[in-house]
């Protein structure tokens, strides 16, 4: 078997040539040895790559526990945009995440994903998943419950990140790092009313009260 | 209830970020959709914790037979130059990306999308819907065969053409390395009035763009273009010195 040396991972010690565009040219010179593939608005017709029929189960439906959580996303006009895809990821109830990179074993917990996906095209868009439990800072103390979320739009040449936290775990809440550094007016952004089935959360992309995003 | 877990002895990733110099911004003024959209404040800082480290496992599970060969619908031939699309997801350590979906989705050959928003007068294929999925092999390569998409109007300024162009989805293994983007083809004519690809800043724009590829061009058959994709990479230099003591 003739093996393309090209197809073997490369020798860590000699910088990796992707073979794209020109050859050769995309290197940093800081610690990136390759550079990254840059990133493109999803467009207005996501719905064709970017939907599943299960997308926005997070948690299998019926599983107990289970809530929706709701919202719109409104433009610097305050207009609903319908085209927008809304990207979930959170821990489980056990503060356990569904993924081989958690370093503490992945999750176990039964009929749960921990990711979802939904679009806007509604004027909402809406996740079934469960409240996620806490989990470490990394400086000795705990996260309140969040979920990390994506926005996807065409108009958005990269998609934004926010985090969901939840309006009733004040106490939890008080004691979070991200939310601590924020300003009252931002931490509001960030908190999901509770409602009937669920949760309300609605991301302003810009405006008065442009939801805080972040950069990871 | 809620659990806690201890967090002694995590030890997590930091995952590199791009250079602003060569990242894509959020928004573009000579994109016109991005003025009332994309945000703008600064965004705020967020450490890389367990939430960012960790993604979703997807792989075959999500991934149909027929989701490699886009050419072939309705038992039938979708009209067009088909050609064979592949490459590597790979990370910015050049390690290879195994076991990773891929999502692509993309115009017709007469540059029409299958979708109720695309109503320009373009004629729809039936034997084309634009949607195709794969997983990375053990070495991070993918692979689908495919038709070329056709340049298509979209009205951001007078006669707006977007060069010909593959959407494409991926996750990696952490909520960080989530990357969705375009693909594009060598020497478009339609690069210098398209604003979503001179929106890339110039240093990065031949990371979007595939190269012809004669080795996997298949006599009689199909025309090959060749991509890899970049995700981001974690930061090793902290933890690795060699016996010279140079950082690894
Ligand atoms: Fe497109």
């Amino acid at each position: 078997m003739t093996v393309d040396p090209l197809d073997v991972p490369p020798n860590p010690s000699e910088p990796f040539q992707p073979r794209s565009g020109q050859r050769g040219s995309g290197f940093l010179t800081g610690p990136l040895r390759l550079g990254t593939t840059p990133s493109a608005t999803v467009g207005p017709y996501l719905a064709i790559g970017l939907t599943w029929p299960d997308g926005v189960y997070a948690a299998e439906e019926g599983t107990a526990g289970g809530f929706w959580i709701r919202g719109r996303v409104t433009d610097g006009n305050g207009d609903v945009v319908p085209d927008a895809l809304i990207e979930t990821w959170q821990a489980d109830p056990d503060g356990r995440f569904a993924s081989p990179e958690d370093p503490r074993g992945a999750s176990t917990y039964p009929g749960f994903r921990g990711y979802a996906r939904a679009q806007t095209l509604s004027g909402e868009f809406e996740v079934f998943t469960l409240k996620p439990g806490r989990v470490p800072d990394g400086e000795g103390g705990l996260q309140a419950p969040h979920i990390d979320v994506s926005v996807f739009a065409r108009g958005l040449l990269d998609r934004v990140v926010t985090r969901i936290y939840f309006a009733d775990e004040a106490d939890a809440n008080a004691e979070d790092a991200v939310l601590r550094g924020l300003s009252e007016d931002q931490r509001a952004t960030l908190l999901a009313t509770p409602g009937e089935d669920g949760y309300r959360f609605d991301v302003s992309l810009q405006g008065e009260r442009e939801t805080v995003f972040f950069a990871v | 209830m809620t659990g806690t877990t201890s967090d002694s002895g995590l030890h997590l990733p930091r995952y590199l970020r791009e250079d602003a110099a060569t990242r894509t911004p959020v928004g573009f003024p000579d994109y016109r959709s991005t003025g009332l959209r994309a945000p703008l404040r600064t965004p705020v800082d967020l450490p890389h914790r367990l939430t960012e480290v960790t993604g979703p496992v997807l792989g075959e599970d999500r991934v149909l037979p027929h989701d490699a060969d886009l050419t072939w619908r309705n038992g039938g031939e979708a009209l067009g130059q088909r050609i064979l699309v592949h490459g590597r997801v790979l990370d910015s350590d050049g390690r290879p990306v195994p076991g990773a979906l891929v999502e692509v989705w993309q115009a017709n050959s007469s540059g029409r999308y299958r979708h109720v928003v695309d109503n320009w007068p373009a004629p729809l294929d039936p034997h084309f819907d634009g949607l195709g999925r794969v997983v990375t092999d053990s070495l991070g390569r993918y692979e689908f065969l495919t038709i070329k998409p056709g340049a298509y109007p979209w009205g951001n300024h007078h006669n707006a053409w977007r060069p010909a162009h593959i959407h494409f989805s991926l996750f990696g293994r952490a909520f960080t390395q989530r990357l969705v983007t375009q693909m594009y083809f060598p020497d478009d004519p339609l690069f210098g009035q398209d604003p979503i690809y001179n929106a890339i800043p110039a240093a990065a724009r031949h990371r979007a763009v595939s190269r012809y590829s004669l080795e996997r061009t298949q006599d009689n058959w199909a025309l090959a273009f060749e991509w890899d994709i970049v995700l981001r990479g974690v930061d090793q230099t902290p933890f690795e010195t060699d016996d010279d003591g140079d950082v690894a």
